[in-house]
Order: structure tokens, then C-alpha cells, then sequence
């Protein structure tokens, strides 16, 4: 269980998250909308370790683990999948790949994940010798997603999945996450496709200028009358 | 044939370049941080070839797998005492403070280097320096080939050990993104210290190699900062064997420059090719766009 009290975020003196209160139960999938700038990708990034923070803490399992680096987080079991993939371009999927299981606890499962991401992403495996560069918007999306998940992760962390790629992609990425959800994963899902997040995901945040602003389970705040007009509206939802 | 003779000893001397260049590469293209005590790191590692051989007339050869070694605990110490403050910079602050730094330790080492064994030109004279082998009318000095040969098994090594090992890819993903590569769960801290010792080993391999095909002195660290730094901007960063061929082309260049301009160009030569890369094709010869 991620359990996040009072977290305070800053980039110099600017702050970036002021006060976050946010809970992740185990096998629960969640998602944080809200507008571009409100700091949800400051938050994954809190969480993973990449930022530290200001102020406040965040436990997962018992643990505090506000000022652990990023290679003690993903070692807990907590794995990001960064905004823009941050694959590593000029090696090849199956170095990708096995680059995520760097961890002691992921390396020695490394096999048998790998086997499990090639048949999750049937595509991934016909590539596996090509460079992470060449392939397409969706394969990479792929590679970023099993690559994370080659580190075992109890907690998935997934930040704009969606951008930038085709309809049918999209579709097909988060049936994946929903899969993953049913196997017992817990999953943080940012998203600027408020719509089909809203509708996979059992509660969500509302996150604007660095507050969670609102909370409640997906269905609800799809009908909810402040999500429809600032994010679901004729124009939001053509803006995939 | 003079100027075949001179291409050949080009050929050789510039595979030396391209091992000064590869540790340097290495360093740089992982930490973002120009060492430009390089060169004297380079001198360190031939005189400990020459002290070895002077002192128990251990063979070069033989020697440099203890000298490889030593300068590669060297460059964890100057790494973990030095460095490791300078890479938690941000990017302008970085290559800024580690010139500073790295001009630092060149005055340092230089300073140690005329202590300890004067400021004398040595050489590792071993009973088969003189050895040539013919070919037609060509002589070429058995020495330099076999340290020509040396360098290239050396970076063949250094090859696999980045595309196969788990610390090799660690290194290479550090390069590419290391905020990434930290989400990998890879301790970035320690492999910015695993390449900069690897880089500061091949800087020994290079200086010992040096010492026992031409000499060394005190001085000829900036010397060798220079000739990898052109290397580098000649071959782009990312690739060592890039770093190889560029060394011969220089290595070539010099050569040719000797044969139709005269032999105080030799040196004008590798910073001409340098300013002509710099202005056609900023990536270098071999490196990737942007």
C-alpha cells in the first residue's frame, strides 16, 4: 500500500505540489487528471525517487521511503514508466529490456519475465535484436511499458501513456494496464485522455495547481459536472 | 616510398591516439565531464611501465597488467575525491568546474612527475627494440606494430564488455539518459565511477604502450590531451572503434603533413582536420546527429 501525507514538492522556490494526500491500496488502479502544469508528473516523479521532496512522507508498506534514491524505490517494487519513454535509443529492445531487470531482485526472475513481456507484447519479441530508436510511437510505448515491468514491479507508475499515439494504440495499451490490474498490479495512471482513464480506472485524483483538488471513483467523476466541463468537454475529448 | 614509409608510422602512432581517446571518450561521453588531466594521467602509466622495467626489468608487455590495473584504482580515488563532486552539478556548472579540476591535477601530477623521475625523456629500452620487420623496401618496427595490435585487442575487449556485461549496458544506459537508467534501479553514482576508472586504466594502457614505442616526459600530458580531444571532435563520441579510426586518421594526417609540408606542421595538421570537422560536420566522422 503507497500511502502519500502532506507532500510538499518544490523546484527551487517554486512550489510544485503543496500538500498532496493521496492513497494507493494493494491491487488498486488509480488514476491523477488534471490540467497540464498542475504537477501530477512531479508527483510520479516524487514517488519514484527521481525528486525529492520538500516536506511530508511517503510510506509504502510501513516503509518511509520519502528520501530513498530511485534504485532503493524500484528494489521496493516500485516501477515508472517516464513521460516521452526515456527509452534507450540507440540499444536494442532486448538490452532495454533486460536493462529493467537490473535490479538484484529483478535479475534473478530476468528469464522467465522476459518470456512473460514477449508474450504480453508479441511484437517486442519479432523485434527484440532492432534499436529502441526505429521502432514506431506504439512499439515504443510497448518496450517502455514491459521494460518497467521487467523490474517486477508490485506498484506501476505510468505517466502519459497515451501521448502522442494512434486511437487504436491507445486502446490496445490500456487493455494491457487492465490486464495488468487484474493480475493483482497496483497502477498510478497519469493521463490527458481523461475519458478513457476515467472509465478503466476504480478512483481518481483531481490534481490542479499543485492540489488534489477532488477524489472519487471513475464512474462518478466521468458524470461529475466540474470534470465534464473543464476536461470532457466537446473539445477535450476530440483532443486525444 | 618516403611517404609510404611515413603513412605506416603514422598507421601505428595513431592507434595509440585512438586508445588516449577512447578513455577520454569514455569519460566524457558517461559523465558529461571533460578531463583534461588525461593526458597526464596517460604519462603516469608510462612511467609506471618504466619503473617497473628499470627497477625489476619486468617486461612492458607483462608490466601493463599490473599498471592497467593500479591506474584503474587510481581513477577510483581521483574519482571518489575529486569528480564525484563535480557530476552532481548541472550541465554548465559541470564542464566548467571539472576543467578547473582537471587543469588542477595537471599541474599536480606534472609537478609529481618532475619530482619523482626528473624532467629527463625516458624511454622502456627493451633487448628487442630495435626488431623490424621488412616488408619490400619498408621497415616497419616490430615495437609499434605489436603496440598497435595491443591497443586494438584492448578496445575489442573494452567493446564486449559494453555490449555483453550487466555493468557495460548500466554504462552505456548512463550515458544515454541516466535519469532513466536510475529508473532502471542502475547506481549511477557507481557507474560514473566504473567508467572513469576504466578511462583513466585506458589512459595507462596508452601512456605504457607510449613508453615503449617513443618516450615519455613530464610534459607530454597536454600534449596527449590534445591529440585524443581532436580525436574525439574527429570521430564523434559513442563509439570506440570510432575513436580508433579517427587516432589513424590523424594518425595518417600527421604523416602526410610531415612528407609535403615539413615536419613543424605535424602538429598544425591535427588542429586544421579539427576546425574543418568542427565547422562541416559538428557530430564528428562516425558520431551520431544531435
Amino acid at each position: 500500500m503507497l500511502e502519500i501525507k502532506n507532500l510538499q514538492v518544490a523546484y527551487g522556490p517554486l512550489l510544485a505540489l503543496h500538500r498532496v494526500d493521496l492513497i494507493i491500496r494493494p491491487g488498486e488502479m488509480v488514476a491523477i487528471v488534471g490540467p497540464n502544469g498542475a504537477g501530477k508528473s512531479t508527483l510520479l516523479k516524487t514517488i519514484s525517487g527521481v525528486l525529492a521532496p520538500r516536506a511530508g512522507v511517503i510510506r509504502w508498506d510501513d516503509e518511509t521511503i520519502s528520501a530513498a534514491s530511485p534504485q532503493r524505490i524500484v528494489e521496493h517494487g516500485i516501477a515508472l514508466v517516464p513521460e516521452g519513454r526515456r527509452l534507450f535509443a540507440a540499444m536494442t529492445v532486448r538490452d532495454n529490456l533486460e536493462l529493467g531487470a537490473f535490479t538484484q531482485r529483478a535479475q534473478k526472475e530476468k528469464r522467465a519475465q522476459l518470456d512473460r513481456v514477449y508474450a504480453l507484447f508479441p511484437r517486442l519479441f519479432e523485434r527484440q535484436g532492432q534499436l529502441a530508436g526505429s521502432l514506431s510511437g506504439g512499439e515504443q510505448q510497448m518496450l517502455a511499458l514491459g521494460r518497467a515491468l521487467m523490474a517486477l514491479p508490485r506498484l506501476l507508475l505510468l505517466d502519459e501513456p497515451s501521448l502522442g499515439l494512434a486511437p487504436k494504440v491507445v486502446e490496445s495499451i490500456l487493455a494491457i494496464l487492465a490486464e495488468l490490474h487484474r493480475d493483482g498490479m497496483s497502477l498510478l495512471i497519469v493521463e490527458q485522455n481523461v475519458h478513457a482513464v476515467l472509465a478503466l480506472v476504480e478512483r481518481a485524483y483531481i490534481l490542479e495547481s499543485g492540489k488534489i483538488v477532488g477524489e472519487g471513483d471513475g464512474k462518478t467523476l466521468l458524470a461529475d459536472d466540474h470534470i465534464q466541463a473543464a476536461y470532457l468537454g466537446p473539445l477535450a475529448r476530440g483532443a486525444v | 616510398m618516403i611517404l609510404a614509409q611515413q603513412l605506416i608510422l603514422g598507421l601505428l602512432v595513431g592507434g595509440l591516439y585512438g586508445l588516449a581517446a577512447a578513455g577520454l571518450s569514455l569519460t566524457f561521453g558517461v559523465l558529461r565531464v571533460l578531463n583534461v588531466s588525461h593526458g597526464e594521467l596517460l604519462m603516469l602509466g608510462g612511467y609506471g611501465t618504466f619503473w617497473l622495467f628499470t627497477l625489476w626489468q619486468i617486461d612492458p608487455f607483462v608490466s601493463l597488467l599490473a599498471v592497467a590495473p593500479a591506474m584503474f584504482v587510481l581513477g577510483m580515488v581521483l574519482y571518489w575525491a575529486l569528480f564525484q563532486f563535480v557530476v552532481k552539478a548541472h550541465e554548465e556548472t559541470r564542464i566548467k568546474n571539472s576543467l578547473l579540476i582537471g587543469f588542477g591535477l595537471t599541474l599536480v601530477l606534472h609537478a609529481l612527475a618532475i619530482r619523482l623521475w626528473t624532467a629527463d625523456e625516458r624511454a622502456v629500452t627493451t633487448a628487442y627494440a630495435g626488431a623490424v620487420l621488412r616488408l619490400g623496401g619498408l621497415a616497419v618496427p616490430w615495437l609499434r606494430l605489436s603496440s598497435l595490435v595491443f591497443a586494438f585487442a584492448i578496445l575489442t575487449a573494452l567493446h564486449l564488455f559494453l555490449a555483453k556485461a550487466r555493468w557495460g549496458r548500466a554504462i552505456r544506459a548512463t550515458a544515454e539518459d541516466w535519469e532513466a537508467a536510475a529508473l532502471m534501479g542502475i547506481p549511477v553514482g557507481k557507474t560514473y565511477l566504473l567508467a572513469f576508472a576504466l578511462g583513466t586504466a585506458l589512459a595507462g594502457i596508452a601512456g605504457g604502450l607510449v613508453s615503449i614505442s617513443y618516450s615519455i616526459s613530464p610534459s607530454i600530458g597536454m600534449e596527449w590531451t590534445l591529440k585524443a580531444l581532436i580525436v574525439i571532435v574527429l570521430a564523434g563520441l559513442g563509439s570506440l572503434f570510432g575513436s580508433f579510426a579517427g587516432g589513424i586518421i590523424l594518425g595518417l594526417a600527421e604523416a602526410m603533413s610531415v612528407v609535403f609540408l615539413g615536419g613543424p606542421y605535424r602538429e598544425v595538421v591535427g588542429l586544421i582536420l579539427f576546425l574543418i570537422v568542427l565547422v562541416v560536420r559538428p557530430q564528428g566522422l562516425f558520431g551520431a546527429r544531435g
